[in-house]
């Protein structure tokens, strides 16, 4: 029987850390860093093993861990992973320890910095967990509040603008997520807020598709769905490199992940209603994330946008309810979570030293920082869905999957497959490659922790780009029941 | 009738608070100048004893002194929650009572008057009782916003308060006239007997009752409109005086609009949800979006609470007669407002600790407190996180509970504006961490904070998180004192 603290454990340890950082010192800052990497690493192994040793022949949910909270309103703290959840626990746990040593160099407010990480991390891990709707809430806006002071203390460009936009944002679509949520309770009349309660209650069409859209929208803005996105590229702009990391490879990806989690497992005539409309969202999601990542100067600008328009490829496969597509949008989860990480510790590497981000400026970087260079092109390869490389797989079968119901959609999409390749190959060139720019023969390659960090994340990208199976088979055993059961509605 | 011994135990808190109050009267008298803080610590003796008093009340449910009082688990919640807000404000207080204000010993005594009117008020079972108890509260409150003698501002505030106070208890007391004028009766359980007979002699009147009521008790707590009086009294007040009003006379207000309602109205709740409703609307609107605009932060937090008695007026319109979803309303009342009291509690002490420091309480003079005073800001980031619903602390619980609750009442239109609020509260709460966190400090250096003082701000961050990450105990107890309302 396997047993069942490793889910409660990779949330506690994360949240135990952070009271712990904030009882040290300011002055301890090598100590402050080791407990961080600690945990990180702790949490890193955790998730492995939940990955590794999740049954994939068996469905549901494995891992289970239930307590009684407040049984008064029916709320138990009930954690467990399904197919989908384990390849997003695994995720954060390798954004988490990568985010971490990328950070190593920090020296200004080490403590506060580390602790609202832990608490950040905290909240990540609970919210992919959680088995109660109420938890899920719980830990969702958790993951929300250190974003605040974490990208307004140690931000850079307009970071109290960037800060309080993307706070503001986020709120707002947590707003429509409590509503959706209280009426989702009332209308089960079951007392209970526990997801394996809820799936058995059948709600009124009417109710649903009244509801799915509190849930599509309010999810939605923390998945960067478009026109809800506006938050996403100004905070990741703003964000300092671990922060940036987390979010936009991990957080963007609550939100989706709540989109299916709750919306179309609870509500699945409502996401046959609206799930047409999430499709063009998507589809302009895909589009105009491209094209607008073409038209930036600023390096991280660029990866915001891509970040926007890998998401859409995302949303489009959950979109069109087809088992091939949304298991490649599942994947393209963890491969883009994998790959935007990369590319935002990159570009942190390059603007500690250069403190530009501006492309027009840089050229032949690729001659001082030859390891950067590298992880970039791979990293921008897998972007451009490159065979051999994770993209290739992800993308791959949410074009087929497409295909087979909305061929038009398939095709927009492959456009913006097409544009992701003109921006990263004239980012790689203009930034990397050709004759050094004069003022940039002082800048020396990443320092080792970084290095260490960085690799994981290429060889994340190469392994799953080249033995996608384990990791399909996993999201396979989740995601054929979750369709099944939006669409047997019919 | 002579009271009973049975009488006399059962209302034992209060005869020792009151015996206390004068003690420390009395001590005032006796004490050189150089040890009136002592007065401070008997006070907080006489708390613990008031407290453990209560706690060995425990289960009973007796009505005492031939009815006019009733001691049950909802009045037992109350005292001990009166009196650990009143040990708080005492702690608060023993800084800045010493250094800025004159007359300690009527201070401390007054304090506990008022937290004895308090106790009585929500152990009261019939109109008179209350009114008397009510009248007690706003007395010893009335002078003691007013308590800072030379400060014009104070003065101000203690005015207004004590002349708009006057008249909303003249109001209250015309409607509750009316009340007995149409049912015949002043206690509650007779009164909510009579108006289950059907309407009484006119409803008009009785319409004018309830009306009448709403407005004086919505005064009380600072509902919109009746809340003009809050920001000048909140501001001009002595800090934990304003730290007093804000959170324990709300929850006193809030004792006895549930005891009304519940006991003595509750055939009328389902006409009156409507009105309830939109008075609970316009106070979360009016409170939050007002509160954007404050520069001073007492007046600030004088808007915010206004925003929150919205909140706990939403938990009143989703009252019922009916047992299981009016308990469950009740209950996250209760729920809400002790964590609301730790949390705003500990703002305050934030406050006072700043303005011991530097003399100033303007939002831009928080500036930087998080290298000024790392613990505290990060303690004031903590409880208006609380305030504005965030989880690990106890106002997202709590929240959560009474939006539950009116979602159960078909209110799901209210709390739609509710969290929207809660959005907007959230912005000006923000505006006063990035003041701590991103805006440089003007003088470096970090400030001398009294130990009593941290001791007391970690305590209360202590409860407010652990109420958010485990309200089991509290929900259990807030639970069996709303049980007994519906008996």
């Amino acid at each position: 029987m396997i047993p069942d603290p490793p889910l409660a454990l990779t949330v506690a340890i994360p949240f135990a850390t952070a009271i712990l950082i904030f009882l040290i010192p300011e002055r301890q800052q090598g100590l402050i860093k080791l407990l961080a990497t600690l945990a990180g690493a702790l949490c890193l192994v955790l998730s492995l093993w939940i990955f590794v040793a999740y049954n994939f022949s068996r469905a549901g949910f494995q891992f289970q861990l239930q307590s009684n909270w407040l049984p008064s309103l029916g709320i138990t703290f009930h954690l467990g992973v399904d197919g989908i959840s384990v390849l997003m626990v695994l995720l954060t746990g390798i954004v988490m320890f990568t985010a971490i040593l990328v950070t190593w160099g920090l020296t200004y407010r080490v403590k506060d910095f580390f602790a609202f990480l832990m608490l950040l991390v905290t909240g990540v891990f609970g919210t992919f967990q959680s088995l109660d709707l109420f938890f899920f809430f719980f830990f969702y806006e958790l993951a929300i509040i250190p974003m605040y002071l974490l990208i307004g203390v140690w931000g850079s460009t307009r970071k109290e603008y960037g800060a309080l936009k993307l706070t503001i944002f986020l709120t707002a679509g947590s707003v429509l997520v409590w509503v959706g949520l209280l009426a989702t309770y009332v209308a089960a009349s079951s007392a209970s807020f526990d997801l394996l309660e809820l799936e058995k209650v059948t709600f009124t069409a009417d109710f649903q598709r009244f509801f799915f859209p509190f849930f599509l929208v309010g999810f939605g803005v923390l998945a960067g769905l478009w026109p809800f996105h506006t938050w996403s590229p100004d905070g990741h702009v703003a964000a300092p490199t671990a922060v940036s990391m987390l979010h936009a490879g991990v957080l963007m990806k609550l939100g989706a992940f709540g989109i299916i989690r709750i919306g179309v497992h609870l509500f699945p005539e409502g996401a046959q209603t609206w799930m047409p409309l999430l499709l063009v969202l998507a589809t302009v999601n895909v589009v105009y994330g491209a094209f607008s990542a073409m038209a930036q100067r600023d390096l991280k600008f660029v990866i915001g946008y891509s970040s926007v328009s890998h998401m859409g490829y995302v949303l489009m496969g959950f979109a069109t309810l087809n088992v091939v597509a949304m298991n490649g949008a599942v994947l393209q989860m963890f491969s883009h979570g994998i790959m935007t990480a990369l590319f935002f510790a990159l570009v942190g590497v390059i603007y500690d030293q250069a403190h530009t981000r501006d492309i027009a400026v840089f050229g032949g970087l690729a001659r001082r920082m030859g390891t950067v260079a590298a992880f970039f092109a791979v990293g921008g390869l897998a972007s451009m869905g490159l065979p051999g490389l994770s993209g290739f797989v992800a993308e791959f079968l949410v074009f087929v999957g497409t295909f087979q119901t909305y061929p038009v959609v398939a095709v927009l999409g492959i456009v913006g497959a097409l544009a992701t390749a003109v921006y990263i190959l004239r980012l790689l060139a203009l930034a990397f490659l050709g004759p050094l720019n004069e003022r940039w023969t002082g800048l020396t390659d990443m320092n080792r922790y970084t290095w260490a960090g960085t690799s994981i994340l290429v060889f994340c990208l190469v392994l799953v780009g080249l033995w996608p199976g384990p990791f399909i088979d996993r999201i396979a055993t989740s995601v054929g029941p979750l369709v099944a059961r939006a669409l047997g509605a019919l | 009738m002579p009271p009973s011994a049975s009488d006399l135990a059962l209302v034992a808190p209060e005869l020792w608070l009151a015996g206390w109050a004068f003690l420390v009267f009395t001590a005032d008298l006796f004490l050189p100048a150089t040890r009136k803080t002592w007065l401070a610590y008997l006070s907080l003796a006489g708390l613990v004893v008031v407290a453990l008093s209560a706690l060995s009340l425990g289960g009973v449910s007796a009505p005492a002194f031939g009815g006019i009082l009733v001691v049950d688990r909802f009045a037992v919640f109350f005292k001990l929650l009166f009196a650990v807000i009143a040990a708080f404000v005492i702690l608060c207080s023993i800084h800045y009572v010493q250094k800025r204000l004159s007359y300690p010993g009527e201070y401390y005594a007054l304090i506990l008057l008022s937290t004895l009117g308090m106790m009585l008020l929500a152990a009261s079972a019939e109109l008179i009782t209350a009114y008397i108890s009510l009248e007690l509260v706003s007395f010893s409150l009335y002078v003691l916003v007013s308590y800072a003698k030379t400060n014009a501002k104070s003065n101000e505030g203690g005015m207004k308060y004590m002349l708009l106070g006057a008249f909303a208890s003249a109001l209250l007391l015309y409607g509750l006239s009316f009340l007995y004028g149409v049912t015949g009766e002043t206690s509650f359980e007779a009164i909510a007997v009579a108006l289950k007979g059907g309407p009484t002699g006119g409803s008009l009147a009785l319409s004018l009752a309830v009306v009448l009521l709403l407005a004086g008790l919505s005064f009380k707590v600072a509902a919109v409109p009746f809340h003009m009086w809050a920001p000048d009294a909140y501001e001009g007040a002595p800090t934990p005086v304003t730290a007093f009003i804000a959170v324990a006379s709300k929850a006193a207000g809030f004792a006895l609009v549930l005891r009304i309602f519940v006991e003595a109205l509750s055939p009328l709740l389902a006409d009156w949800r409507g009105v309830v409703a939109l008075l609970a609307a316009l106070t979360m609107v009016v409170g939050n979006l007002v509160a954007i605009q404050q520069r001073n932060i007492k007046r600030m937090l004088a808007y915010s609470s206004v925003g929150q008695v919205g909140y706990l007026l939403v938990g009143v319109a989703a009252l019922t007669p009916d047992p299981e979803h009016g308990a469950m309303a009740t209950s996250a009342m209760l729920l809400h407002l002790a964590g609301y009291a730790a949390a705003n509690l500990a703002a305050f002490l934030v406050v006072i600790l700043l303005d011991h420091a530097t003399g100033k309480d303007d939002i831009p003079d928080f500036a930087g407190l998080a290298e000024r005073a790392p613990f505290a800001a990060l303690a004031l980031t903590a409880s208006l996180f609380s305030l504005a619903g965030l989880p690990i602390f106890a106002g997202f619980v709590t929240k959560f509970y009474i939006f539950a609750a009116a979602a159960q009442a078909d209110l799901l239109w209210l709390v739609l504006l509710a969290t929207l609020m809660s959005l907007v509260s959230f912005y000006y709460y923000l505006m006063v961490v990035k003041q701590m966190y991103m805006v440089p400090a003007p003088e470096p250096g970090r400030l001398r904070v009294p130990a009593l003082l941290t001791g007391t701000l970690a305590v209360l961050l202590a409860l407010v998180v652990f109420i958010g990450v485990w309200p089991q105990p509290l929900a259990s107890a807030a639970e069996a004192a709303s049980a007994v309302l519906f008996r």
